[in-house]
């Protein structure tokens, strides 16, 4: 069974759909993903910053697990639908799904991220003169970043996976291998388009760690963590120094009270 | 100077923070508001750079009303240091050091060398620049927190609890170094403290504050525990005010020759120059005193390892109160008095000062009879 999947993945009259269906579903999934970063992060850092609509980011992030995708999708198609023509009749459902998967876990991400800014930070910034806008812009989201990355690609891992459910509605990507193969009873075209998914939805989680260690500061991402050690014991090295200091103003001039 | 002008904070909830709040914090001296948890403190110094806005009343700076300021600019001008420091973790040192320059506009050459030689004015190697807050102990990062409140040379300082989550011997270093700081600076500083030792040492003038933000005294460290002006600043100023006041009082002890070792003697010497004595003293290389031997225990020459460092050493032009905890502490008995560079005039017996302190009494309040 194995041999006859990598029979087919390998097999070179087949190269050609998997890399364009590949880059089919990756245009679904990157499309759909930036969409809903585009709103749920501002939304996030309003949230997070105001600390207004908390309760609603709460309740719909929980409530949004519970949407059954492929009803979503159908329920689109047919509102949706009659009132276009050519296959925007299904990428613009299709579409609106994935966006709708990937809004509430970036949301949460970043409000999640941006609520959890130490205070102090936030009331030095504002003590400093930061205006509202600078904190969040330049204390806050920056802060929040490994949280907003979690959320992105938690959005993102569902959203390649889900993008499948696409050829269900008549359009392209990975999905089509799943579909196709079921309508011939081709096992290894369904696996290997299981496994090409899983394999993508991978490798774009891959892109964006290596894009998270790039953007978020080594003082949060804990990558300072073996300088610490060094810190800690230089620190624990410092107090006992700064106690034989003290012992040694005491000796020298004990003046300090007055 | 800051002068707050009938202030009141009254929350939402209907707590009433601070309560008709009427004071001046001189121009280069360091104003202390101290007082019990809740009484208004943090509130009263965050209405100076409105962080939070008054109810009623008038908060001037160098005659300026502060509410007719945008607070981010109000603020830009006002060094702001708070209890668990705030750095940003995100940044590093340096960049911490430089956030109010940036927001000034400066040039970021210029930002960055201020920024270095703030750090090593707050004591802080300049090997920490390029490091992140989270690779710093607490102490540090509050060092850091005052050098980037100084940045942009503010003339007011607001200080909220500053060097409280520290551990006491660090706190103690910190303190210290604040004050040799300010006597560099001249800052307009209003410092917040619940901790009455704290504020009697840095304070040029204390606003001890009662629960709903009353004023209950305002005076100087001396004259707060010498005279408080209520049952309840005599509580909070503490049982031990007395000895706390010495600490104001200056006066002359004749201090006695003591024979001393170099460190290195031998146990002959050590035992020949003590002359009987149980404990003899022993000078570093410069002649300042390093610690107590006891010739007759002494099994090889006198090294800085085992030397009794008990006794605390009081400058001889330095408080009385200096001078009795010399004695008190002193293994001998015998309070070693120094010069201000740290060489060894003399030694004195708590008896002795004692009576100057009794002396002193005497001779003030007949002073204050006449
Ligand atoms: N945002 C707030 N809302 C309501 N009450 C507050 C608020 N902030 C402080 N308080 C209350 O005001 C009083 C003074 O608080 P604060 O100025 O923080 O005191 P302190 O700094 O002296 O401990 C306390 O009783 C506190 O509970
Ligand atoms: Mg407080």
């Amino acid at each position: 069974m194995i041999s006859r999947i990598f029979g087919w993945l390998f097999d070179p009259a087949n190269t050609g759909a998997i890399v364009s269906r590949t880059l089919e579903h990756l245009q679904y999934s990157v499309v759909a993903l930036a969409l809903a970063a585009l709103i749920a992060i501002p939304a996030g850092m309003y949230v997070g910053h105001t600390g207004r609509g908390r309760f609603a980011v709460v309740n719909l992030a929980g409530a949004a697990r519970a949407i059954p995708t492929l009803g979503l999708l159908y329920l689109m198609v047919l509102l949706l639908g009659p009132r276009l023509t050519g296959d925007v009749a299904f990428l613009l459902p299709n579409l609106l799904v994935l966006v709708v998967l990937a809004i509430p876990p970036i949301l949460s991400g970043t409000y999640a991220g941006i609520d959890e800014v130490d205070p102090a930070a936030r009331d030095a910034a504002k003590g400093m003169g930061l205006t509202g806008r600078e904190v969040l812009l330049r204390v806050e989201f920056p802060c929040a970043l490994p949280l907003v990355f979690s959320g992105l690609r938690s959005a993102l891992l569902q959203v390649v996976a889900t993008a499948t459910i696409a050829a269900t509605a008549g359009l392209g990507g990975l999905g089509r291998f799943l579909i196709d193969g079921l309508a011939v009873r081709d096992f290894p075209q369904m696996a290997a388009g299981a496994i090409l998914v899983a394999v993508l939805a991978l490798l774009c989680d891959l892109v964006f760690g290596l894009a998270q260690r790039y953007a978020v500061s080594p003082g949060i991402s804990g990558r300072t963590r073996r300088r610490t050690r060094r810190a800690r014991r230089e620190r624990d090295a410092d107090s006992g120094a700064s106690a034989s200091r003290t012992e040694r103003d005491r000796l020298d001039a004990g003046a300090s009270a007055s | 100077m800051i002068e707050f002008d009938s202030v009141t904070k009254e929350y939402p909830d209907g707590t009433v923070a601070v309560g008709d709040l009427s004071l001046r914090a001189p121009t280069g001296e360091i104003t202390v508001l101290v007082g019990p948890s809740g009484c208004g403190k943090t509130t009263s110094l965050r209405m100076i750079n409105r962080m939070i806005e008054p109810t009623s009343g008038t908060i001037t700076i160098d005659g300026e009303d502060s509410g007719s300021v945008d607070p981010a600019r109000l603020r830009r001008g006002i060094g702001y240091v708070i209890q668990h420091a705030g750095l940003f973790p995100h940044r590093t040192i340096v960049q911490n050091i430089m956030t109010v320059p940036t927001l000034l506009g400066w040039d970021g050459g210029k930002a960055k060398a201020r920024a270095m030689e703030l750090m090593e004015r707050v004591g802080l190697d300049p090997a920490f620049a390029d490091r992140y807050p989270n690779q710093l102990s607490g102490g540090q990062q509050q060092r850091v927190g005052v050098a980037r409140a100084l940045a942009a040379d503010p003339p007011v300082m607001l200080m909220d609890e500053p060097f409280s989550a520290v551990d006491p011997v660090v706190r103690e270093g910190l303190q210290d170094e604040f004050l040799r700081l300010q006597s560099e600076m001249g800052k307009t500083i209003v410092f917040v403290t619940h901790d009455i030792d704290e504020a009697v040492k840095l304070g040029d003038r204390i606003a001890v504050l009662d629960v709903g933000g009353r004023l209950a005294q305002i005076a100087s460290p001396a004259v707060l525990l010498a005279e408080p002006a209520s049952d309840m600043v005599a509580d909070f100023v503490g049982r031990d005010r007395g000895y706390r006041a010495l600490a104001f009082t200056g006066g002359q002890v004749r201090a006695d020759d003591e024979p001393t070792v170099p460190l290195g003697a031998s146990v002959e010497d050590a035992r020949a120059a003590a002359g009987g004595a149980r404990w003899l003293l022993v000078l570093d290389e410069e002649g300042r005193p390093a610690g107590w031997v006891e010739p007759a225990k002494m099994a090889a020459p006198a090294s800085a390892d085992f030397l009794n460092r008990g006794g605390t050493v009081a400058r001889a032009d330095g408080s009385l109160r200096q001078a009795l905890d010399a004695a008190l502490s002193s293994p001998s008995g015998r309070g070693v008095l120094v010069s201000p560079d740290g060489a060894l005039i003399g030694t004195v017996p708590a008896g002795r000062v004692v009576e100057a302190i009794e002396a002193e009494r005497v001779h003030r309040t007949e002073g204050g009879a006449s």
